[in-house]
C-alpha cells in the first residue's frame, strides 16, 4: 500500500521548475521531499499497525469476547446442572411419596380386612348366641304355653266350682277353653 | 513576519537531502510526519502492552479507536472488507494524530498541505482500483453502469459515473487539506487581531478580549475539525473500498 503512494510521485510532479510564489502548500519545489517523507513514514506506520498494533488489539478484544464466551457458557453449564439435581429431587420426592401413599393404602387395607374378618366372626358368634337363646325362649315359650291351658282349666273349674258350686266337666271345660283362647 | 497567517505552512528545510537534482530535504513537515507516526506507534503499542482483559484508560482509548474504525468498515464494507483494515486503521490515525498534532502553538501541520492530503487519497484511489481490477477483472467497469438502468440512460449515468469516480481523489484530498489550512488561517487572523489591538493602548486592549474569545472558540472548533475531517477521510475511504469489493452497487 505505501508502494501506492510512492507511485503517485510520477503523477504529481509535473511542473518542478514552476516557483510556487508566496503559498507554501503550492510550492511544488516541496512536493517531491514531502512526498517521499510521507511514502517513509506512512509506510513504516502502516507496516507497524498491520504487524504489531492491530493484532495486539484485535487479540486483546479476542481474548475478551471468548473469556466472555466461556464464562457464559460455563454459568450455563452450572446452571443445567443445578436444573438436572433439582429435577432428580424432585422426582425422588415424588417417588418418595408414591411410595408412602402405597404403603398407606395397602395399611388401611389389611387393617381393614382383619378388622372385618373379625367383625364377621364376632357377628357369627353372636348370631350363634342369639339363635341359641332365641330357640331357648321358643322352648320355655312352648312349655309355657302347653301349660297355659291345664292352668287356665285348673283355675277355670276352680272359679266356676266356686261360683256355682259345681265343678264342670271335662269336655264342657275344654270346649269353653278352646273358644276362649282363639 | 509572526503576524503572517500563511508563515506556519512554510516548508523550512533541516538537513538538506538532493538525489539526482531533486530536493528530497528532510524539513520540518518530515520531522513532523515523523513525530505523527512516533506517537501514534507508541500511544497503540504502550497503551495495549499490559493487554488487560480489563482494560486500562489508555488502553480503552485504543480499543474505542480500533472499534470505532472496524465498525466503520463493517457498516460500509462488509466484514470482506475487514481485509483493508490495517489500511484504514492507518490511514484514520495518521490523520486524526497529523490534525491534533497541528493543533499545538508552533507546530507544523502535515495535513495543511495538499500534497500530502492528495497522496493519501491517491493512495486509497489507487488501492481500490487495483484491488479492483485484480478481484473482478474487467467486471470492477460494472461501477460504472450501475445495475437497473436502462441502456439509453446509462448514456448520460456512465460519463457521470466515470467524472465522479475521477473526481474522488481530489474531493479526499482538497477537503482534508482546506478544512485544516483554512481553520489554522482563521485561528491565527483572530490571534493576530488580539495582538494588534493589545498594542493600541488600553482601549485597544479591552477591545481585544472580543477577538480572544473568538480565539477560544475557534480553538474548540478545530478541534472538533481536526477528528471530524479524520473521520470524513476514513469514512469516505471505507465507501471507496467497497466499491473494489462490490463494484455491481
Amino acid at each position: 500500500m505505501a508502494g501506492n503512494a510512492e507511485h503517485t510521485n510520477t503523477e504529481v510532479h509535473i511542473p518542478a521548475e514552476e516557483h510556487g510564489a508566496g503559498f507554501p502548500p503550492f510550492d511544488v519545489n516541496t512536493y517531491a521531499s514531502q512526498i517521499l517523507w510521507l511514502a517513509i513514514t506512512f509506510g513504516f506506520f502502516y507496516w507497524i499497525m498491520k504487524n504489531v498494533a492491530v493484532p495486539r488489539i484485535a487479540g486483546i478484544l479476542e481474548d475478551r469476547r471468548d473469556r466472555i464466551a466461556g464464562d457464559l457458557s460455563e454459568a450455563n453449564r452450572l446452571k443445567e446442572e443445578t436444573d438436572a439435581a433439582v429435577a432428580a429431587y424432585e422426582q425422588a420426592l415424588a417417588e418418595a411419596r408414591n411410595k408412602a401413599h402405597g404403603i398407606a393404602h395397602d395399611t388401611r387395607a389389611k387393617l381393614k380386612a382383619d378388622h372385618e374378618v373379625r367383625r364377621e366372626k364376632a357377628e357369627a358368634e353372636l348370631g350363634e348366641k342369639l339363635q341359641a337363646a332365641e330357640a331357648h325362649i321358643a322352648g320355655i315359650k312352648t312349655e309355657a304355653l302347653s301349660q297355659i291351658g291345664d292352668i287356665a282349666g285348673d283355675t277355670t273349674s276352680a272359679l266356676v266350682e266356686q261360683l256355682i258350686g259345681k265343678a264342670p266337666t271335662k269336655t264342657d271345660l275344654t270346649k269353653a277353653l278352646k273358644s276362649a283362647m282363639n | 513576519m509572526a503576524n503572517d497567517p500563511i508563515h506556519q505552512f512554510q516548508i523550512q528545510t533541516l538537513f538538506p537531502i538532493e538525489v539526482g537534482g531533486m530536493d528530497f530535504s528532510f524539513t520540518n513537515s518530515s520531522l513532523f510526519m515523523v513525530l505523527t507516526v512516533a506517537a501514534a506507534s507508541a500511544f497503540l503499542i504502550f497503551s495495549t502492552s499490559g493487554r488487560g482483559l480489563v482494560p486500562s484508560r489508555v488502553q480503552s482509548i485504543s480499543e474505542m479507536a480500533y472499534e470505532f474504525v472496524a465498525g466503520m468498515l463493517r457498516s460500509s464494507a462488509g466484514t470482506e472488507g475487514m481485509r483493508f483494515f490495517p489500511l484504514v486503521f492507518s490511514l484514520f490515525m495518521f490523520v486524526l494524530v497529523a490534525n491534533l498534532f497541528g493543533m499545538f502553538p508552533y507546530f507544523f501541520t502535515v495535513t495543511s498541505h495538499i500534497i500530502v492530503t492528495f497522496a493519501l487519497a491517491m493512495l486509497v484511489i489507487l488501492t481500490v482500483t487495483i484491488y479492483g481490477l485484480m478481484r473482478h477483472g474487467l467486471k470492477f467497469f460494472h461501477l460504472f453502469a450501475p445495475a437497473g438502468v436502462p441502456p439509453v440512460l446509462l448514456l448520460i449515468v456512465a460519463p457521470i459515473e466515470v467524472v465522479s469516480f475521477l473526481s474522488r481523489p481530489v474531493s479526499l484530498s482538497v477537503r482534508l487539506f482546506a478544512n485544516m489550512l483554512a481553520g489554522h488561517i482563521t485561528l491565527k487572523v483572530f490571534a493576530g487581531f488580539i495582538v494588534s489591538m493589545g498594542a493600541a493602548g488600553v482601549a485597544g486592549a479591552a477591545g481585544a478580549i472580543l477577538p480572544l474569545g473568538m480565539t477560544v472558540a475557534l480553538t474548540a472548533l478545530e478541534f472538533l475539525v481536526a477528528f471530524l475531517q479524520a473521520y470524513v477521510f476514513t469514512v469516505l475511504t471505507c465507501m471507496y473500498l467497497n466499491d473494489a469489493l462490490h463494484p455491481s452497487h
